[in-house]
């Protein structure tokens, strides 16, 4: 056995399985033969220029749209399942611009999003403690922030095998995304996580692999990290120098550094 | 004075006929999307069978007259169900199909009441007090407009309770407002779809019971005649909006009366303007969801 056999051998079967995987939206087709796998630990970002069909991915592997191909998670197929089912084998989904009931309180958008016989409400309160306070406001009436706290929440209030988190920080204050990012990576201990992301700080910050999207297909894929480091390769496929980005986020780890040293819960509280 | 009165209360029976066609209405479009072409003959049936329990009971008076509320309802329910089980559900997210299904099931089920029961009006007996009036600021108020109100407002207290206040009542408020998101929490909308077109048939079933008494007669045209109101109403009141139902339900019928006493017969113009003025001013209706 060679040791790149070995170490395949060794190595964890992966937790969800994409393969050619093509969608469609009103007839146009918004990705295409994608094809890639997300490991049982960490977070793998599902990065790509506006438009590539990330968001489309994301759906098309819950089966939100129209899609052709094969969606594995843990080994079983679940393609041919509709979206509950698919939710309900153990997907939380975080999806772009929240999306949460305007009209529904709080607590209703908590409770409603509760499908485990023992869903983690303890959790749940010890990192979103000023959703707790605010459980009986409509989360229409929300900052953009609180509402993104809820639809975390919503989906950590299970548990699940996989989560697919879309875009969560986006429009959000610089202080808001260092907060999703910390409870991003707080869950990512205990559940892997696909994470589509345009703020390349984030991705740094959290992400382990990265699938890289262009014109609906996957066009790279590897260590995060490595791809972020790689300037022309990001300006290619990303089109966006990451050597600033790299620079902004050395300033907001440090900047965020100096916030952890106050109280978290008050703080985040505060913030929320 | 005494007019006015009467043109108020006799509005607002009406206006409660068309509440209970258009809560199901509302609520079926605002959840499913679907136009319910075919809610009149839910109505129509509760009207014959309540009418028939009440004849084969053979009484006129008020147990029969509730028995036939009841069976009007579970029968307006359980067509309702079968439409959405059997038809309906195999159609969702095609709009037109839905449409030429719905006309058609409505048309069909005009022609089956036909069959049945004859194209004839049948004149119906309640209990005696409906015949009697009530007299209120001068005006003498036929006793069953009463009835009509009250049956709608507790339907009203009924949906509004069932929709704050249990699971499925929130997870059709959900899906009102985003119904794959709602999918995308992992629930099942399609229980929900079965309940609110069960709910909504039952509520026009009720409906036709109570029009059978306030028009005196039940006829396999009935529901069609009332639809065309009730989907007035869903638009003017807002699609998905109970509460908007509910206000434009009265809105409508009285101003329907008004304007037929006072406009010369003008009624059903002047809804049909209204109708338009909302259409221009307000699109999403009084209480519907701004795009």
């Amino acid at each position: 056995m060679t040791a790149a056999e070995e170490e395949r051998s060794i190595a964890p079967a992966p937790i969800l399985r994409i393969d050619g995987l093509t969608a469609h939206i009103a007839g146009q087709q918004v990705v295409e033969d994608v094809s890639f796998t997300v490991p049982a630990t960490g977070i793998t970002a599902l990065l790509g220029r506006n438009g590539v069909g990330k968001t489309s991915t994301i759906k098309a592997i819950i089966g939100l749209i129209d899609r052709t191909g094969t969606v594995e998670l843990d080994g079983v197929r679940v393609d041919r399942e509709p979206t509950y089912k698919i939710i309900r084998s153990g997907v939380g989904y975080v999806p772009e611009d929240r999306e949460v009931f305007s009209k529904l309180t709080v607590a209703e958008n908590l409770r409603l999003a509760e499908r485990d016989a023992a869903p983690r409400r303890q959790l749940v309160e010890e990192l979103f403690p000023d959703l707790l306070a605010r459980s009986g406001q409509m989360a229409g009436t929300l900052s953009g922030g609180q509402q993104q706290m809820v639809s975390l929440a919503r989906a950590l209030l299970n548990t699940n095998k996989i989560l697919l988190v879309d875009e969560p920080t986006k429009g959000l204050a610089p202080k808001i995304v260092a907060e999703v990012a910390e409870t991003l990576a707080e869950a990512a201990k205990t559940v892997p996580i696909l994470l589509v992301e345009q703020n390349l700080q984030v991705v740094r910050q959290l992400a382990e692999g990265a699938v890289v999207l262009s014109g609906g297909r996957v066009v790279h894929t590897g260590n995060a990290l490595d791809f972020l480091n790689d300037d022309g390769l990001t300006q290619r496929l990303l089109g966006v120098s990451t050597e600033a980005a790299h620079t902004e986020a050395a300033h907001t780890e440090a900047a965020h550094t100096a916030s952890a040293q106050t109280p978290a819960p008050a703080e985040k509280g505060a913030a929320l | 004075m005494s007019t006015l009165v009467l043109l108020l209360f006799t509005g607002l029976g009406l206006g409660a006929l068309y509440f209970l066609v258009a809560a199901g209405l509302s609520l079926i479009y605002g959840l499913m999307g679907v136009l319910n072409f075919a809610h009149g003959a839910f109505l129509t049936l509760g009207a014959f069978t309540g009418w028939e329990i009440a004849r084969r009971t053979g009484g006129d008076n008020w147990w029969t007259f509730l028995l036939s509320l009841l069976v009007g309802a579970v029968a307006g329910a359980l067509f309702a169900a079968f439409t959405e089980f059997v038809l309906i559900r195999r159609l969702y997210q095609r709009h037109i199909e839905q449409v030429l299904v719905t006309v058609g099931l409505s048309l069909a089920a005009v022609a089956l009441f036909d069959g049945i029961w004859g194209t004839d009006p049948v004149f119906i007996q309640g209990p005696a007090w409906f015949k009697e009036t009530t007299d209120i600021l001068g005006a003498r108020i036929p006793n069953d407009r009463f009835i009509c109100i009250i049956a709608a407002v507790l339907v009203l207290l009924a949906l509004v309770f069932f929709l704050k206040n249990t699971r499925y009542g929130m997870i059709i408020r959900a899906g009102v407002e985003n119904r794959s998101m709602v999918t995308a929490l992992g629930i099942d909308v399609r229980k929900a779809f079965t309940l609110v077109f069960t709910i909504g048939g039952a509520a026009a079933g009720l409906g036709g019971v109570l029009a059978s008494h306030y028009f005196g007669y039940v006829s396999p045209l009935l529901g069609g005649s009332l639809l065309i109101f009730a989907f007035i109403v869903t638009v003017i009141g807002g699609l998905g909006s109970l509460t908007g139902a509910a206000v434009a339900a009265v809105a409508v019928a009285v101003l329907q009366q008004f304007a037929n006493f006072y406009l010369g017969g003008t009624g059903d113009f002047v809804v049909v303007l209204a109708l338009a003025l909302v259409l221009l001013f307000r699109p999403s209706g009084l209480l519907g969801r701004t795009s």
